[in-house]
């Protein structure tokens, strides 16, 4: 384990903006922080942290002038990876004939050609590098979860490993690119509960470099690893020595600490998660649904701010003239009532089947689609839920009167 | 059907019943797009732009405003007669407007505080959204209408094709735009959750809690913010109705809202009571 001081943090973000990435880290904006470009480490929400329960989030003022002193805010990096609106492609009509695509092969419409078929913009296709400074370990999770859901890793060698060989293009480039900086959390939040998902407080791969911020009376210091190649090689551009076994100590203890606040239930949550797949797939008429469905709006908060949620629609646009037509992506919702719009209308006409097909898939189904839980413990879905549905108490509510219980009452 | 292939430009007419205007301005205002607009429609009638009239029928008419007097609800009906695509804009025609506020008083006590000689206003007691009078093709919701939304709707029908105008949430375009909850993270109240998308989440955008322009989303839970707003956020009750009664005050999904003060019940079950108030989006379908 490295040590490297303030100004040596400073010196990464210079680095990385030298070697040519674009530097996104937490700033503070209208209340909350939030994930966007910064170019020194002024920019970070220095003495800030953030107090969370369901539905509500508050910044406060820190006792010490912590760089990471916060936990997770209403952005996650799926914003920088699955952009929330994306241009597929745009083409225009020819002179003498009508729009075709050239993937409906044999089949363009009536004798056209097409002028232009422009795959992306720029912007979409050939983003910048990007550079993500502090990652905490449920977000590196998350992020390896979407890598599973967008195929990113799988090339030729996919089909040989027994994935689909099969990747999103939008989501892979920048995947692939991206330089991931983790934190590791020296404090639970409000809504956390990592601990039972399994996916930290402590980031132990995944990452390029992470680093643990250590204040000790007048000691501010940060504890790094380096996790990859190219992670070993920024740091050999910035100034840093061996840590200490007392300084190696004090990160432990550090991290320990986020651990301690939520097994004890002072700060965060838990959820039991044994057997939850068949739990859930058991309770699908448990009156629980009902009972939540008179509270949830239906508004698709939690599915945004979820950093695995990754459904999107696809819409076509043409302008008034009928000579020019787009593609766009944009995140969608299993809480949009005309997401799942079959001809003749939507298959989950209630807020009961949407909120129902939201969590059993986050934590059931997603198992057997993806091989993990959808889930990984972040507590967004919670605090910025308007009206505060926790999907913890969600869960412990239907294990009270799992179906099968219920049964066991029944005939006893 | 596209109607650009039939050879003639499809001709359009704009219609105004108790409004402000607003809304047909927002097509004058779609500058840049205006000219091409007027290239590939013939604007038929459209008063407020030009004096020039061709006669009817008129392959799409968008009707601003509200009926609020006898002469309006057979005026509508003589529209519909001469319209085969029939789309309404704005609040005042999706939902009676702010002048839907008469709708829970008694009007002869206005009129009669207004008018020296309140005997020669020959008005009805309500102001009333035109799908309530005839049928309506498509809906187009805010106050004003936001001119993008106008210029798809427009795209839309010369191609054949739905528009892409969704019926979900504002949050969505809150959080799509990276905007940081104002109700979450400064206990402001905000109507985002139970409103259209439409504006873009103009008001959250600037701090301030969305004021519910485009009316009831496609299924609004308006009893459940409700109790929200009253337990958590301490709004009192007649902030409460304030906030729903303004543009949309004749939205059936609002008016309950504001009737069913207290707990908050009848939530999404299969059979959902609030599906009364989603009949837009089955107005809109039509248009596929
Ligand atoms: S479901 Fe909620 S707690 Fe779990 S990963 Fe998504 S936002 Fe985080
Ligand atoms: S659970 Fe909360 S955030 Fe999610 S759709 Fe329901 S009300 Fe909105
Ligand atoms: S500010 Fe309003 S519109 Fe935006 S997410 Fe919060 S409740 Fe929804």
């Amino acid at each position: 384990m490295q040590v490297f001081d303030l100004s040596a943090l400073d010196r990464l973000v210079q680095v990385l903006g030298e070697r040519g990435y674009l530097v996104i880290g937490p700033v503070l904006r209208d209340g909350a922080i939030v994930y966007d470009e910064i170019t020194s480490s002024r920019d970070l929400p220095i003495g800030w942290t953030d107090l969370q329960e369901g539905g509500s989030y508050r910044l406060h003022k820190r006792a010490d002038q912590a760089r990471f002193g916060y936990v997770v805010g209403p952005h996650s990096w799926k914003r920088y990876l699955f952009p929330p609106e994306v241009r597929l492609w745009q083409l225009r009509r020819s002179r003498d004939g009508y729009l075709g695509s050239r993937q409906s092969s044999g089949q363009t419409g009536d004798n056209g050609q097409l002028d232009a078929i422009s795959p992306a913009t720029q912007g979409d296709l050939s983003p910048p590098r990007q550079a993500f400074i502090g990652v905490r370990s449920c977000e590196l999770h998350a992020i390896h979860i979407q890598d599973r859901v967008f195929g990113a890793g799988n090339g030729a060698r996919g089909a040989a490993r027994g994935t689909p060989n099969w990747h999103d293009p939008v989501y892979a480039r920048r995947r692939h690119d991206a330089f991931l900086v983790s934190v590791q959390c020296t404090q639970a939040g409000g809504t956390c509960f990592c601990t039972s998902m399994g996916t930290g407080p402590k980031a132990e791969s995944g990452f390029d470099l992470a680093l643990t911020e250590v204040i000790d009376g007048k000691e501010h210091y940060f504890a790094v690893e380096a996790g990859s190649d190219r992670g070993r090689e920024v740091l050999e551009e910035v100034p840093h020595r061996a840590a200490t076994d007392t300084e190696a100590e004090a990160a432990a203890r550090a991290v320990a600490r986020s651990v301690d606040q939520m097994d004890s239930g002072v700060r965060g949550r838990t959820m039991e998660t044994a057997g939850i797949k068949e739990l859930l797939y058991r309770n699908q008429e448990h009156p629980r649904w009902d009972e939540v469905a008179q509270r949830c709006l239906a508004c698709a908060n939690c599915t945004m701010v979820c950093p695995t949620c990754f459904c999107s629609n696809v819409e076509d646009k043409s302008d008034i003239t009928g000579e020019h037509a787009e593609r766009w992506r944009r995140w969608d919702s299993c809480f949009h009532r005309d997401f799942s719009y079959l001809h003749g209308g939507s298959v989950r006409p209630s807020t009961r089947a949407r909120y129902r097909q939201w969590m059993t898939h986050k934590l059931a189904s997603w198992i057997d689609q993806f091989g993990t839980s959808g889930c990984v413990g972040c507590g967004r879905c919670i605090t910025w839920c308007p009206v505060g549905i926790d999907i913890t108490e969600e869960v412990a509510a239907i294990r009270a009167s799992d179906a099968q219980h219920r049964e066991g009452e029944k005939s006893g | 059907m596209n109607v650009m292939k039939r050879g003639r430009k499809p001709k359009l007419a704009v219609w105004k019943f108790a409004s402000c205007d607003g809304c047909q301005l927002s097509l004058l205002d779609c500058e840049d797009e205006l000219l091409t607009i007027a290239d590939a429609v013939e604007i038929a009638y459209f008063v407020e732009a030009s004096r020039s009239i061709s006669r009817g029928p008129y392959d799409l008419s968008l009707v601003e405003g509200s009926i609020t007097t006898p002469h309006d609800a057979e005026r509508i009906r003589r529209v519909r007669r001469v319209s085969r695509f029939l789309v309404t804009i704005g609040a005042c025609a999706t939902a009676g407007g702010i002048q839907a506020l008469r709708n829970f008083r008694d009007v002869s006590e206005f009129t009669a505080r207004v008018y020296a000689h309140p005997e020669y206003i020959d008005t009805l007691a309500t102001s009333t959204a035109i799908a309530d009078h005839v049928a309506v093709d498509f809906e187009l919701r805010g106050c004003p209408i936001n001119k993008h939304q106008l210029v798809e709707l427009i795209g839309a029908y010369l191609c054949g094709r739905k528009p892409d105008i969704p019926g979900h949430s504002v949050c969505t375009e809150c959080k799509r735009a990276g905007a940081v909850c104002v109700t979450v993270a400064r206990g402001t109240p905000c109507l985002g959750p139970v409103t259209h998308a439409g504006c873009g989440a103009l008001c959250p955008r600037y701090d301030r809690g969305c004021y519910g322009c485009y009316g009831p989303m496609d299924s609004p839970n308006v009893p459940s913010l409700q109790t929200w707003w009253q337990d958590r956020l301490a709004v009192s009750e007649s902030d409460l109705i304030r906030a729903y009664r303004s543009f949309n005050a004749g939205a059936v999904a609002f008016q309950a809202g504001v009737a069913r003060k207290g707990r908050a019940d009848g939530g999404g079950a299969d059979t959902d009571p609030r599906d009364a108030a989603l009949d837009s989006s089955t107005r809109r379908d039509r248009i596929s």
